[in-house]
């Protein structure tokens, strides 16, 4: 999962200070793992080097947790370009699926587009995948399923996230 | 606005049951030989729109063209004559005649359009052997598996050639074996005869069987091919 592009995501909606950063990331998608400070800093002072956020303030007192931090235009785009663009279909997707629609949510996008455009390319390795089946024997038939009952679980918990995006949007908006 | 070169277009499609709107402004298109995935959660108007297309539903408004006909302008005497030559239909259940054997519920169709019996039933054998399930000719259909029985159907369903074919969850009931097996029958058939296949589904393995994908959500339809450009 990107964390970059989450903490981008998350300054869509206003400034924030580097410990409200953490924080929010945590409430909404740090369930197994926790941010370290560390990692907030690290990547902030990456986004900033590249233009995609600036300071904003700073709080009196020491400590890079005390700087304000807005997002740019480009740092716009660049959550706008990641999210409208589907995951590479993969074990264990669904952190990141998870991450993009809350985003997607939160920031007032279009989150049935993103989940079709996910349904999209995991149809696309799918449809390569029945060929293969089609034209292969017993062992490639075998290997083949195993990868489609995955990637059928990707997209049934993508479709049932899409019936209660009404419900998502009414708890990430608060 | 009907795309070059398909063999079914419908535009501007609407159509309400009482005060539920089913179909709100669908497009829809399909070319010989193409197998297009009808996706979208219950109730979003798939079946409908399968039935609209077939010209089992007359639209409220919009229009359906078939080849250079308008489906949405042609009377019922004209438009059950065309489903019964042209078109094929595959549903989930029930649609097996139950006082006839197999090999009869296949020669049913051509018999309709006027082939003599020996040569329906004929051709019924050798679309039957053709889905794997030439042994149970002589049952009726209360006397064989769900598989066999949706073997059958589809057998019936392509037995007059049809040239659009017309699927609606045809693996709904069966177990993933057979029903991986009865898309693949169905699929290098319809494509050994270029008919073209219009196949609602809400299984992703199954889609997966298809060339294409359009999603149906609140009675509007979205082209994926068209949506990532
Ligand atoms: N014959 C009918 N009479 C009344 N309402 C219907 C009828 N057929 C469909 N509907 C309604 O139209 C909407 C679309 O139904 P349908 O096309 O069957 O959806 P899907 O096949 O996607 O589940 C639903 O709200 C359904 O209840
Ligand atoms: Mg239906």
């Amino acid at each position: 999962m990107s964390i970059g592009h989450t903490l981008l995501g998350l300054l869509e909606s206003g400034p924030r200070h580097g410990y409200d950063l953490k924080r929010a990331f945590d409430e909404h998608f740090g369930q197994d793992r926790p941010l370290h400070y560390g990692q907030v800093y690290s990547t902030m002072s990456r986004l900033l080097k590249n233009g995609l956020v600036e300071v904003d303030g700073v709080e009196a007192g020491a400590g890079p947790e005390r700087k304000r931090y807005a997002i740019t235009d480009a740092g716009v785009t660049d959550v706008a370009q990641w999210l409208s663009r589907p995951e590479k279909p993969e074990p264990y997707l669904q952190s990141t699926l998870y991450t993009k629609v809350v985003l997607a949510l939160m920031t007032e996008r279009n989150a049935a587009e993103l989940l079709d455009t996910q349904r999209a390319e995991h149809l696309r390795l799918m449809r390569g995948l029945t060929e293969r089946k089609r034209k292969g024997d017993l062992a490639d038939q075998l290997i083949c399923d195993h990868a489609l009952f995955h990637l059928e679980a990707d997209l049934r918990w993508l479709e049932l996230t899409a019936a209660r995006l009404d419900r998502l949007a009414e708890t990430v908006r608060g | 606005m009907t795309p070059e070169g398909s063999l079914l277009a419908a535009d501007g499609l609407h159509k309400a049951y009482g005060a539920t709107p089913a179909l709100d402004g669908a497009d829809f298109s399909v070319h010989p030989g193409e197998v297009v995935a009808v996706l979208g959660p219950s109730g979003s108007g798939k079946s409908t729109l399968l039935h609209v297309l077939a010209g089992i539903v007359r639209p409220d408004s919009g229009t359906v063209r078939y080849g250079d006909r308008e489906l949405t302008g042609m009377n019922d005497t004209e438009r059950s004559a065309l489903r019964r030559t042209d078109f094929g239909f595959v549903f989930q259940f029930g649609q097996l005649v139950p006082e006839l054997t197999c090999v009869e519920n296949v020669a049913l169709p051509l018999r309709l359009n006027g082939v003599r019996r020996k040569e329906a039933e004929r051709q019924a054998r050798d679309w039957l052997e053709r889905l794997e399930v030439e042994d149970i000719r002589g049952q009726r259909p209360g006397e064989v598996s769900g598989g066999q029985g949706q073997r059958v159907a589809v057998a019936r369903a392509l037995a007059t050639r049809p040239r659009v074919l017309f699927a609606d969850e045809p693996t709904g009931a069966l177990d993933s074996l057979n029903g991986e097996r009865v898309m693949t029958l169905l699929t290098d058939a319809a494509r050994d005869t270029s008919a073209a296949v219009v196949l609602v589904t809400h299984e992703a393995r199954v889609a997966a069987y298809s060339d294409r994908e359009i999603v149906v959500r609140d009675g509007k339809v979205k082209d994926m091919l068209a949506g990532l450009q």
